[in-house]
């Protein structure tokens, strides 16, 4: 075959298979947003953002992720270095650490579950400490903290690992060289990680933030699992325009919300951890 | 984070070192085994408190779990699903892959900004125009329809993935093959295949195991043909505790195994095809 033709015809299935699965859909659900009764409206907006849920929604949805994206960061670039130094034993460790990767958002709220639920095991613990005499049913609306925390808590657990794959691979990259020269003009550790790793891995924390913070947006099944109804989020809310209220413009509103918020973001992170040309590796 | 990697004075350095690393493994770890003890108890010990916190080595809980109406079927759905997306994203993404590894082409920089242009976008949301697009085509509520939708999601990787991959064998190797009387073709199936089948494998699996997880788009487009995550989605407020967590572990084993068979590849994939 012509040589010519032959990269068009092998990128030609995966890109019309992206128009019509992803270009498309989006358009669609542009127009659904956009039209009501049959007219360009905002009808759609005004019912989704004149509902008591929808500032409690987007609140949650934004306090989960400013609360869980920075631990996660902070605790990827701990691990990422910790296993960068190590020797024996890294593969067992990563493997270890990277187990969450695979574990759906569903699962990991069932696992969450089985902690803080009303005879799960930290009840168990208390009691067994003798710090409680009766169990006490965590996931409640009494208990709104706590609630938060439980969803916190395995948003942290299950999600830290894709930004650890991409901060181990992006500290394979950094040449040794950099390391060994700061080390005979005497920096300590901490300054070479402060001076080295953290800037040039600038393009990894990139990728992995747009990520993160991306999929920190679509949360949904771990609150499913843990919360209920108690911690409304953006994603859950669409579900219940979609399926309970049989309202697919609200629905569609609402997703173009998450994209707005997720386009911002992407944008800002994009901006703040740019990398200045020439100071690539 | 700075005491544990201040080497200084040495010992102690070294001690709080080690026990960070076997606390984060702890973290990961003790989480799965409280799963898996709840599975391995009795129903009536999942319900009971307080809690041993040793498994009983009893299937009673993954007996209702296989019993509970739907369910097995919703096991068939997903794997059928996810084997479906294994497929389509490996058929449709490893040739752009090569296209990408191989070629310089007009249209090339486009081509990888649409494909890195999928990865902003929250894409399970894509479900909910789909949902009303395929009862117009009749592909409602089936298998292939969902499978579609999870392709739009590991298909961006599929692409990534097979760049790096090809980017990793040298042209050199083909070359040799095309002077030795070899055709494009018959150079690709004799010396680049061999070689690169493990790397697809890896990424064939990780397709799998990103439909395997995937429950919004899931629950919005089955309603018949539910897949686990959707029908435990579903049943989460009626279901009791010993079907969720027998549906939670269900849901883990397969991603434990797949992860340790992948591992060797899971920086290739993930790091490097993400730059």
């Amino acid at each position: 075959m012509n040589t010519r033709l032959l990269p068009y015809v092998l990128i030609l299935p995966v890109t019309l298979f992206l128009c019509v699965f992803f270009v498309y859909p989006f358009i669609l659900v542009a127009q659904e947003a956009f039209v009501a009764d049959g007219a360009l409206s905002l009808d759609n907006f005004r019912r989704v953002f004149g509902h008591w849920k929808f500032p409690l929604s987007l609140r949650n949805t934004l306090l989960l992720a400013a609360a869980v994206v920075p631990v996660q960061l902070g605790l990827a670039l701990l691990m990422a270095t910790m296993v960068n130094r190590m020797g024996r034993g890294r593969d067992l460790v990563l493997y270890i650490w990277t187990i969450p990767l695979g574990i759906s958002d569903l699962a990991a709220g069932i696992i969450w579950l089985a902690i803080f639920e009303q005879s799960g095991f930290l009840n168990s613990m208390l009691h067994g400490l003798g710090l409680i005499d009766r169990p006490v049913n965590f996931l409640s609306y009494q208990h709104p903290g706590i609630v938060f925390l439980a969803i916190m808590l395995a948003e942290i657990w299950r999600a830290t690992a894709i930004m650890l794959v991409i901060l181990v691979a992006g500290i394979g990259l950094i040449p040794k060289e950099y390391y060994e020269a700061a080390e005979v003009f005497g920096a300590t550790p901490w300054k070479r990680f402060l001076r080295i790793t953290l800037p040039l891995l600038r393009p990894s924390l990139q990728t992995a933030l747009v990520l993160r913070v991306i999929l920190a947006f679509e949360v949904f099944a771990v609150v499913a699992a843990l919360g209920g109804t108690l911690f409304p989020v953006l994603m859950g809310q669409t579900f219940v325009y979609q399926f309970e209220l049989l309202d697919r413009g609200a629905a569609a509103a609402i997703a173009l919300v998450i994209l707005g918020i997720s386009i911002g973001f992407t944008l800002v992170i994009l901006r703040v951890l740019r990398v200045p040309k020439g100071a690539r590796i | 984070m700075a005491v544990a990697t201040r080497p200084d004075p040495r010992r102690t350095g070294r001690l709080v070192y080690g026990a960070a690393v076997v606390l984060l493994c702890a973290w990961v770890l003790v989480p799965l085994y409280l799963l898996f003890v709840n599975t391995l108890s009795a129903p009536e010990t999942v319900n009971s408190f307080p809690k041993s916190f040793l498994p009983e080595m009893d299937t009673g809980s993954l007996a209702f779990f296989a019993r509970f109406a739907g369910m097995l079927d919703a096991l068939w759905n997903s794997v059928a699903v996810a084997g479906l997306t294994m497929i389509l994203s490996i058929v449709i993404g490893a040739p752009a892959g090569y296209a990408l590894s191989r070629f310089d082409f007009p249209g090339k920089a486009t081509f990888r900004l649409l494909i890195l242009l999928t990865r902003a976008f929250p894409l399970p949301l894509l479900a909910l125009p789909l949902a009303v697009m395929y009862i117009r085509v009749g592909l409602d509520d089936t298998v292939l329809g969902l499978a579609l939708v999870h392709t739009t999601l590991a298909v961006p990787f599929a692409v990534l993935i097979t760049f790096s991959l090809f980017s990793g064998i040298p042209l050199e190797l083909e070359e040799a093959a095309w002077t030795l009387g070899c055709t494009r073709l018959s150079a690709f199936r004799k010396v680049v295949l061999p070689l690169i089948l493990p790397g697809i494998t890896a990424s064939a699996i990780f397709a799998f195991v990103i439909s395997w997880n995937e429950v919004f788009a899931a629950a919005v487009l089955t309603i018949e043909n539910r897949t686990l995550t959707a029908f435990l989605l579903q049943n989460l407020d009626t279901s009791p505790l010993h079907l969720k967590f027998a549906g939670g572990f269900i849901l883990v084993v397969p991603a434990l195994v797949f992860i340790f068979a992948v591992r060797r590849y899971l920086f290739a994939m993930w790091g490097i095809a993400n730059r």
